[in-house]
């Protein structure tokens, strides 16, 4: 059965597309048929992170449309199998994505393409754009970074995923979300300068999926165009890793979220 | 933090700041969702007719459909300053 997953946040910078990638590369490894859309429509971006904005020939928009057919949109990995990626058109025109348009694509990815998975790469805000990444997804992984306005957006994100999925539409209740914090620094959070993971789980209340630490390392991946996850001796590839097991329903305790315990050198005389 | 920070009376942090500032707003966005579309609109133009008597701060209105079996009732909520 193929499930669509909503990667969404309200807020944008805050790590929708890395996570994406993150999320669809980890599936993939994993053995699962994936494909990951970026629905940023107008701003394309998910094919820089992946690594494959030289192959982009056809896009979402284009599927839609019928100038293309789903197989000829693909654009397939290079290194890791299973793995598919569907660039978002740069049109500017808003309007291009239209409710039965998005519904063909998913189906053929469905019925046509045999998917595992489909992850939806959400633009920001909580306009259309939005509302079509998240109508028809089965699951959702909101990503929030430790930050007043972030968490806010996160919020009102939830309460749009309970009413206004196909799911909520049709009386299924709520899909199944979860949290996946990014960015998070535990000195930060030490010297009191930044939300904790417990405080932003009690104020949102929702599972929590993952912490993904600020990193160096992601950078290090956009640059390059490799997921994150794939660069394996890191913390947010770690961290990443873990969460995408978590995703397919392992318990791990949540790493990178204390700082190392200095000595009582350090406690004394520590900053 | 250094054994200095142990000595020196608790001091509320930035982000303790956050939580707290966080919690009251979720908690007034929440409690107005899933209302009817008409609902921020409605607190709007009530805010603005108060105003034209009355000097408030754009909190003062404060609007919330409860569903209570077989009926909604619209609750209207409206703080005055204190030396009005
Ligand atoms: N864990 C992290 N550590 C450091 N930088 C990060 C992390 N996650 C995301 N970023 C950076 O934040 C920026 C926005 O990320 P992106 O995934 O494009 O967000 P969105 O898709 O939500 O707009 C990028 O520059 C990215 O490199
Ligand atoms: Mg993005």
């Amino acid at each position: 059965m193929t499930k669509i997953v909503v990667v969404t946040s309200g807020k944008g910078g805050v790590g929708k597309t890395t996570t994406s990638a993150a999320l669809a590369t980890g599936l993939a490894l994993r053995g699962f048929k994936t494909t990951v859309i970026d629905f940023d429509v107008g701003l394309r971006n998910l094919d820089l992170i992946m690594g494959c904005e030289r192959r982009v020939v056809y896009d979402l928009v284009n599927v839609i449309n019928g100038d293309a057919n789903i197989k000829q949109a693909l654009i397939k990995d290079k290194r890791v199998d299973n793995l598919f990626i569907l660039p978002a058109s740069q049109t500017r025109d808003k309007d291009a994505l239209t409710q039965d348009g998005v519904e063909k694509v998913l189906n053929a990815l469905r019925d046509d393409m045999q998917m595992d998975y489909i992850i939806c790469d959400s633009p920001a805000g909580i306009e259309k754009g939005a509302l079509m990444a998240a109508y028809f997804a089965d699951e959702a992984v909101v990503v929030t970074n430790p930050e007043v306005s972030s968490v806010r957006d996160s919020d009102r994100i939830i309460g749009i995923l309970a009413s206004k999925t196909r799911h909520a539409e049709q009386g299924d209740g709520d899909i199944p979300s979860r949290l996946l914090l990014t960015r998070y620094s535990p000195e930060r959070v030490e010297k009191g300068e930044m939300l904790s993971v417990q405080d932003v789980q009690e104020i949102l209340a929702i599972e929590l999926l993952g912490v993904i630490p600020e990193s160096q390392a992601v950078l290090n991946a956009s640059n390059a165009g490799s997921p994150v996850v794939l660069d394996t001796q890191s913390d947010a590839g770690q961290a990443y890793a873990d969460a995408v097991a978590r995703f397919l329903g392992d318990e791990l305790p949540h790493r990178f979220v204390t700082l190392n315990k200095k000595g009582l050198f350090g406690r004394l005389f520590g900053g | 933090m250094s054994i200095f920070s142990y000595l020196l009376p608790k001091k509320q942090t930035s982000a303790s700041v956050a939580k707290e500032r966080l919690q009251i707003i979720v908690a007034r966005e929440r409690s107005s969702r899933g209302g009817p579309d008409y609902l921020p609109q409605l607190q709007e133009e009530l805010l603005m007719v108060v105003r034209k008597y009355v000097p408030v701060g754009q909190d003062a209105v404060n609007v919330q459909v409860d569903r209570e079996s077989g009926c909604d009732i619209l609750e209207l909520n409206i703080t005055l300053p204190e030396d009005s």
